[in-house]
């Protein structure tokens, strides 16, 4: 749409994308699902208040929706698509599927890179971590109860393998 | 879009916790909601909305905007080639606003464009000229004859009263109130959105759309488009929740009418606040009631008042009314009653279909009579429920009789059988504690309440409506493939249909066919009705099918069919031993099947609100027990112990997902949950402002499913969805007065309804 639009680089899922032809405003959530294909991660309040579009940028856990696109250009992205590849499931998504964390599933990428997030810093969090943790991921379908008991699934899962 | 195969291997049949077979492209991100869909050569569509909650249109001017690099397109009224109006049950709303707009967001005009932002830039260079006018804003005033009529409908959009009994009966006890319900969204996480493909030539189209109901979509689209119903192919696209809100119109005529000007593929996708204009919201309401009873606390007579807030349009107003009114009883025996309800048309948001449906408004005014009738006769708020817990067999006060299963006094005692959570730990993590992290409540002000809500709710629709179902299975080789126009919102019939399948058939792969307006109608996915209207007539097409399997395999094996029975995944001879699988049995064979499944007929209410208007019931309990920081008027609930009717459980995880799920919506209802508006604007149309419970704010939930099969429904099974959220508000209004003894006639409960 903007003749003087600028061209940049971003990393996402341990690939490299040129960007071309944007418009410097737009967000990350907007490049990654309208412009590199990856609609894994969701848009639903673009305020950072819901989680939907959680993704992993540096290491930390943030809304995509909320950080414009051109300045992500030094920094490493990953989205849902890099939790799992093909059929195979992590313990958390297998989880979530098995102890009925999925319902409508519009937050559920957002909550499992939230997860996986929390369990890659801390491998056996308490409920109350657990709570904090998600406490950004609204979810209007469950009322949270299969998610807690997902999780809780997957650390016991995953503490079984290490053992 | 909504393909998908189960190749489980479990036999995950009827009973079983099966798994959702769209869960693991959920949990991966490959799940296509309809908001992920792309076309080549596509251009964005947008809407212009209102700023005025009543205004008289003088001009709209379009030039500016055309001159916006990028836009190709864009429509106001004058271009809605077919009806200008839309409606589920009356067509009172316009495409677009011509020349009034009646509510603020009311949509005037849409552009396509290369891109969002270019859209975004081109509303806001269209001109319109307004005359402003004053909004009528009050539903009492709305009531009055002698207020204006703001639509050529009037402003009474339905009133409905029941009469029945004694009309001057008086009750040694008299206990009254009048309740407050606020304005609640449904709140979805998957905003609308929808994608429109027109055919060559432009003389059809097709639709992905996230919505409840794909035929009366299509109807709609197709008379404001001026097309016949089959030249509007609807396919459902995924849906990220609904409660209510997508059974209505939004973007799918605007979206439709921009493909067919530019011949080229449309995304439409609302942003939140748009959402929060762009769909109904559940009527806020006014409740006055008084409850005459014996000095043991035994109903003799109820008069009520019921006010619903219609907003701008009609929507369902008139079905929430009759739900309201028929409900207002409650759960309990009530031979005389006085009853008159309105829903009436103002200048604020339109409200139609939410989770509960009228019935919520009612329960939080019935439940708090119940309190203040226990307290008035010295009862304990769970003794004056049982004594007048009504049972299958009751009359209503439409005169209707309750067939269905009505364990009510059973809800009630399950409920309170379940323990009390421990107190308040003294070394409580603070995120346990009300008020949070923030450590601003101090122990001495954090007092314990509990409270009790039980309710009644009619499933399925009502008042002669037939809203069947259809669905066709086919029978291969031991594969059964289902098609349906049943849309999933994220409920769970694409997990119970297959277990339909397995438990009628015998097979252990059933393949989903894509959900689109290429067989007859489901009906809507709303009104807890998807489990019994299209689990019905997938049983019954699978039913079909299997007598016709066995009609085959007794040609073919010289046995009577009528001695075949399946029993696992064979086919077996009952009284011989002859058995063969059903792989077998199907293998070079097609059984093709379709079923439409209809519920009993209902009737009309009369003018004094007689008749046998509901085709089934549902009951629950809920008991409530929350922390209240009585100084600062904070409230943590802490557990929901509750115990449903449910008829059967089909599936154990879903259905305790459905009533957790519904519960967190009571919840937000109780204490956190509204759309405030101010003359007719809404304050907070986004999550910053609009809350919604997170993780922490989630409670306990203690559920009990009580299993008494339903013999009206197909699968014993009642409709779940609905009851969770309905008692579980007044259940939590009750417990903070309980903790506070504040009066609190008023949802959602406000900091400063209880420390002022």
């Amino acid at each position: 749409m903007n003749p003087n639009s600028e061209i940049y680089n971003l990393r996402v899922n341990g690939k490299t994308y040129e960007i071309r032809d944007s418009w410097v405003g737009e967000s990350l959530l907007y490049v990654l699902r309208e412009r590199l294909n990856l609609p894994g991660t969701k848009g639903a309040c673009e305020q950072g208040e819901c989680g939907s579009c959680t993704v992993i940028m540096d290491g930390q856990a943030v809304c995509s929706c909320l950080v414009m696109a051109a300045t992500a250009i030094d920094s490493e992205i990953k989205t849902v698509e890099n939790v799992s590849a093909g059929d195979s499931l992590t313990e958390v998504q297998d989880a979530f599927v098995t102890e009925g964390g999925v319902q409508c599933g519009f937050c559920t990428p957002g909550l499992v890179v939230a997860i996986e997030h929390l369990l890659s810093q801390n491998s056996d969090p308490s409920e109350i971590e657990i709570k904090e943790a998600i406490s950004g991921n609204i979810c209007r379908c469950t009322g949270y109860g299969r998610i807690f008991e997902a999780v809780d699934k997957a650390v016991s899962v995953r503490k079984a393998k290490t053992l | 879009m909504s393909s998908a195969v189960d190749t489980s291997t479990r036999r995950d049949i009827l009973g079983a916790s099966a798994i959702r077979p769209d869960g693991s492209a959920k949990v991966q991100g490959r799940f296509e909601f309809s908001s992920d869909l792309h076309a080549e050569n596509m251009l964005w569509g947008a809407t212009l909305r209102s700023p005025h909650p009543y205004a008289r249109i003088i001009s709209i001017d379009l030039s500016s905007a055309y001159k916006i690099s990028g836009v190709e397109a864009i429509i106001t009224a004058d271009d809605v080639p077919g009806k200008k109006t839309y409606g589920l049950i009356s067509s009172d709303q316009p495409v677009f606003a011509k020349d009034f707009v009646r509510y603020v967001g009311e949509p005037i005009a849409a552009v396509a464009a290369d891109h969002p932002e270019t859209c975004r830039r081109a509303l806001a260079a269209i001109k319109v000229d307004y005359e402003v006018m004053s909004p009528l804003t009050d539903a009492e005033l709305a009531i009055q004859s002698t207020t204006p009529p703001i639509h050529p409908d009037g402003n009474v959009i339905r009133r409905q009263q029941i009469l029945t009994g004694d009309q001057n009966l008086q009750g040694e006890i008299i206990v009254e109130g009048t309740y407050e319900i606020g304005m609640q969204d449904q709140a979805f996480l998957g905003l609308e959105a929808a994608l429109a493909m027109p055919d060559s030539g432009g003389k059809g189209i097709e639709m992905f759309v996230a919505t409840q109901w794909l035929h009366e979509d299509q109807k709609q689209i197709a008379a404001c488009l001026d097309l016949p119903n089959e030249k509007v192919r609807l396919t459902l696209g995924g849906v990220g929740g609904a409660f209510g809100a997508r059974e209505d119109i939004s973007l799918q005529v605007h979206c439709a009418l921009l493909a067919l000007r530019t011949s080229r593929p449309i995304k439409m996708q609302y942003s939140r606040e748009e959402s929060f204009y762009g769909h109904v919201h559940r009527h806020p309401a006014k409740i006055s009631m008084r409850h005459h009873a014996t000095r043991e606390g035994e109903i003799l007579r109820i008069e009520a008042r019921l006010v619903f807030d219609g907003g701008a349009y009609a929507s369902t107003s008139s079905a929430v009314l009759i739900n309201g009114v028929t409900h207002i009883q409650g759960p309990y025996r009530c031979a005389n009653a006085t009853v008159d309800g309105y829903a009436v048309r103002t200048n604020n948001p339109p409200c139609g279909a939410m989770r509960g449906f009228g019935v919520v408004q009612a329960c939080y005014a019935h439940e708090s009579q119940m309190d203040k009738l226990a307290i008035a006769c010295g009862l304990s708020p769970v003794e004056v429920r049982l004594r007048n817990a009504m049972v299958t067999g009751d009359k209503l006060i439409t005169g209707q009789v309750v067939e269905s299963v009505a364990p009510v006094a059973r809800c009630i005692r399950e409920t309170d059988a379940i323990p009390l959570p421990a107190p308040l730990a003294e070394n409580a993590h603070p995120l346990e504690i009300v008020g949070g992290s923030g450590l601003t409540s101090l122990p001495h002000n954090i007092v314990r309440g509990v409270g009790w809500g039980v309710s009644i709710k009619n499933l399925m629709y009502s008042e002669t409506f037939d809203d069947f179902a259809t669905a066709r299975c086919q029978l291969k080789d031991g594969v059964a493939t289902l098609k349906y126009a049943t849309v999933e919102v994220g409920q769970g019939f694409v997990v119970l249909a297959p277990q339909i399948a397995r438990s009628v058939l015998g097979v252990d792969e059933v393949v989903l066919d894509t959900v689109d307006t290429g067989i007859g109608s489901a009906g809507s996915t709303s009104a807890s009705r998807q489990t019994w209207m299209s689990g019905g007539a997938v049983d019954g097409a699978c039913r079909l099918v299997r007598q016709r399997l066995f009609e085959h395999v007794g040609k073919k094996y010289n046995i009577d069919p009528l001695r075949l029975v399946i029993e696992d995944t064979d086919v077996v001879d009952m009284i011989g031993d002859f058995r063969i699988s059903v792989i077998e049995a199907s293998s070079g064979v097609l059984i093709d099947e379709t079923f439409e499944h209809h519920h009993r007929p209902t009737e009309e209410l009369d003018e004094n609100g007689q008749g046998n208007c509901h085709v089934a019931f549902a009951f629950v309990a809920h008991r409530a027990v929350v922390d209240v920081d009585v100084e600062l008027g904070l409230v943590k609930v802490i557990q929901i112990a509750t115990a449903q009717d449910v008829g059967r459980v089909l599936n154990p995880i879903a259905a305790l997902g459905q009533i957790e799920g519904g519960i967190a919506q009571g919840l937000g209802l109780a204490v956190m949950e509204e759309i405030v508006l101010e003359k007719g604007k809404m304050r907070n149309p986004s999550f910053t402002d609009y809350l919604l419970p997170t993780a922490l704010d989630a409670p306990t939930v203690v559920a009990v499913m009580i299993e008494e099969p339903e013999p009206q429904a197909p699968l014993g099974a009642k409709g779940i969805g609905e009851p969770p959220c309905i008692s579980v508000t007044p259940a939590i209004a009750a417990a903070i007065r309980n903790a506070t003894g504040k009066d609190l006639p008023r949802v959602p409960i406000r900091p400063q309804d209880i420390c002022f």
